[in-house]
């Protein structure tokens, strides 16, 4: 495969907590080429949201990378100074938020952020850019989108929101557009339409793709490949259909077969996997998942899993894992 | 926003005038008649009879609170028998002298608070953060008439740097200025005090607010993101509580312009309510409250101004 566009090595960011640091993401890698969208999934806490802020380099104010790098097109990163920093976000890196609804100001109107938003762009008047933020917003099927420039955030619907903030992620041409939850705070015909909307822009969008997510719908519809997180870390990648149809963790086995979009028959209770996750304040010396897993034996709790080769595509964090 | 302006303004018109009905209801409770606080206790009842004829205060309650309300309306707030003078003279004379007393003290407590509670904003969580938070909360503890006394004692009595007394020669710019420093540092304090801890609190809560962070993932430049993103919405709910607060400053100046014997409405009020000299009273408080009527009514017609959710509201 061709070098990566952005790749994330080693990656482990804590949070200052007070009682000690939580570990929020432990040694995560990552790769993401041109052209390609990949899919972070797991569950609340598991540190993709983490791992998403880490990417467009807006960690909280208590979040401490502990080690790693992420390289963008060769450079790290997090090593540049703050304002080579800034000059990535945007241009270079985008990012779709989770809440429509608070993504935008919302004492300033939508064309005067979207022509904002561009102040990169140099040599380009306002009354320009305010077209092409028109043109974008179109694009992504603002059925007025000259009202709409003229209008505040709370006057749109929060699917038109939504739309507005991928338009406004798009103006840029980003190589890599990271979308963190961008269905989440929908209801279902409006996430329908959002991914439908993402899969149309594939087709002509060259960068890279970044979608963060616990909704494993979403991951099949729209990802070419799989990152599945577990606190803090990454347990297994590899490509979607045999993510899905072959998963080799078992935390990865045990969230498909919690997907109610599996049950054929009515069932009165889903399933639901037992156990907690392990306090990441001291994550355990063994596997994190070992707790909650069948096929634990004394190994997993003493040991740490080792990252294995499946094929050339997947790989397990898994003593388990076979190929 | 037309709509609102107008019903905002009958608003507080009609405030005015339950405001006026409440002072009249009080000042028929307070004991003590005017005529004998005046004439001494060895008056005739012949002379007595003729002063509360004079004042107007043998005439029905009712016909009183009439006459009042059509006098002022036509900017005519009575008579005053002590001075011998209209009563609206009388109050403007000493008016300008609170409006620069307020004026300045609300300057000065703006300028130092908002650049407080920005400071405990950029430095915030160290230990700059909590010396200023201890600062701010002594400010908004002690008294301004407290204050006022111990300002007094130092900058005039001991140091003898300004002018203990009045409210300096009119038309004298240097002099006038001298005269309002201290009463403005007294009235002003807790203020410096009470916004430096208002404005962090918004500035905090606009900066972790996920559009900050929208406009951050799009690499705008911070003094762009503070000025023009944060502040904007940060500085709403400062304007409501100044407007707000006007109210209060006035109240304060009360006392401090009685400590430093400054002419000025709370020097006015408070000799006329000793004199039961009613139809100062009236006018002083009629006039004080449509004043700070028109400042609430102007904060909350700049807010909608400011903030479209807020006109939207109002719209209905």
């Amino acid at each position: 495969m061709s070098e990566a566009l952005l790749r994330v090595e080693n990656l482990s960011i804590g949070y200052d907590a007070g009682i000690g640091q939580i570990q929020a993401l432990r040694a995560a890698n990552l790769e993401a080429h041109g052209g390609e969208v990949i899919g972070i999934v797991g569950e609340s806490g598991c540190g993709k949201s983490t791992l998403a802020a880490a990417l467009i380099n807006l960690l909280a104010p208590n979040a401490h990378v502990n080690s790693g790098a992420i390289y963008y097109k060769g450079a790290d990163i997090l090593t540049m100074d703050k304002e080579s920093q800034r000059h990535l976000r945007g241009p270079e890196i985008a990012m779709v938020f989770q809440d429509p609804m608070t993504t935008f100001n919302p004492v300033i109107t939508m064309g005067d952020q979207l022509v904002d938003f561009q102040h990169h762009i140099e040599g380009v008047s306002n009354t320009e850019k305010r077209r092409r933020a028109g043109e974008l917003l179109a694009r992504v099927g603002i059925p007025d989108p000259e009202l709409c420039l003229r209008r505040y955030p709370h006057e749109l619907s929060g699917g038109m929101r939504q739309r507005a903030s991928i338009a406004a992620a798009l103006l840029m041409t980003p190589n890599v557009l990271v979308a963190d939850e961008p269905t989440t705070a929908l209801d279902v015909t409006m996430e329908a339409q959002i991914i439908h909307l993402l899969r149309e822009l594939r087709t002509d969008y060259q960068g890279a793709i970044i979608v963060v997510t616990h909704h494993l719908g979403v991951v099949a519809e729209l990802c070419d490949r799989v990152y599945v997180m577990y606190a803090g870390q990454v347990v297994e990648q590899g490509l979607v259909d045999d993510i899905y149809h072959a998963p080799k963790h078992p935390y990865t086995r045990a969230l498909i077969a919690c997907d109610p979009a599996h049950f054929e028959e009515h069932t009165p209770i889903l399933p639901t996997i037992t156990g907690r996750v392990p306090s990441l304040l001291h994550p355990p010396v063994g596997c994190s998942f070992a707790d909650r897993c069948d096929l634990a034996i004394s190994r997993c709790r003493e040991m740490a899993p080792p990252w294995v080769r499946i094929s050339e595509t997947q790989f397990a964090l898994c003593h388990e894992a076979r190929p | 926003m037309l709509n609102y302006a107008i019903k905002r303004i009958l608003l507080a018109v009609l405030i005015l005038f339950v405001v006026m009905l409440a002072m009249y209801a009080m000042v028929f409770l307070v004991p003590g008649d005017p005529a004998t606080v005046a004439l001494g206790p060895r008056a005739t009842p012949e002379l007595k009879r003729q002063l509360i004829e004079r004042m107007g205060l043998d005439q029905p309650i009712l016909q009183q609170i009439y006459n009042f309300f059509r006098n002022a309306v036509t900017g005519d707030l009575g008579y005053d028998v002590w001075s011998k003078r209209p009563v609206l003279e009388v109050i403007l004379e000493v008016l300008p002298n609170t409006l620069l007393l307020g004026v300045v003290a609300l300057a000065w407590a703006l300028i130092l608070g908002v650049a407080l509670g920005c400071a405990a904003v950029v430095y915030r969580g160290t230990t700059m953060d909590r010396i200023l938070g201890i600062l701010s909360v002594s400010m908004i503890s002690v008294p301004s008439f407290v204050v006022a006394i111990y300002a007094l004692l130092i900058f005039a009595v001991w140091l003898q740097w300004l002018p203990a007394i009045g409210a300096g020669q009119a038309g004298d710019f240097w002099n006038q200025f001298r005269a309002v420093l201290m009463p403005a540092f007294a009235v002003g304090i807790s203020w410096v005090g009470y916004l430096a801890r208002m404005v962090r609190a918004s500035m905090l809560e606009v900066m972790g607010a996920n559009h900050i962070r929208t406009a951050r993932a799009f690499g705008l430049p911070e003094r762009r993101v503070v000025f023009k993103y944060a502040l904007r919405i940060a500085i709403i709910p400062t304007i409501s509580i100044i407007a707000v607060g006007l109210g209060s400053i006035l109240s304060s100046a009360v006392f401090v312009e009685s400590v430093f014997t400054r002419p000025g409405i709370g020097t006015l009020i408070t000799a006329a309510v000793q004199k039961r000299n009613y139809p100062v009273v009236m006018g002083t408080v009629l006039v004080m409250t449509a004043f700070y009527l028109m400042v609430v009514t102007m904060a909350d017609l700049l807010i909608a101004r400011l903030d479209p959710r807020v006109r939207d509201v109002l719209k209905g």
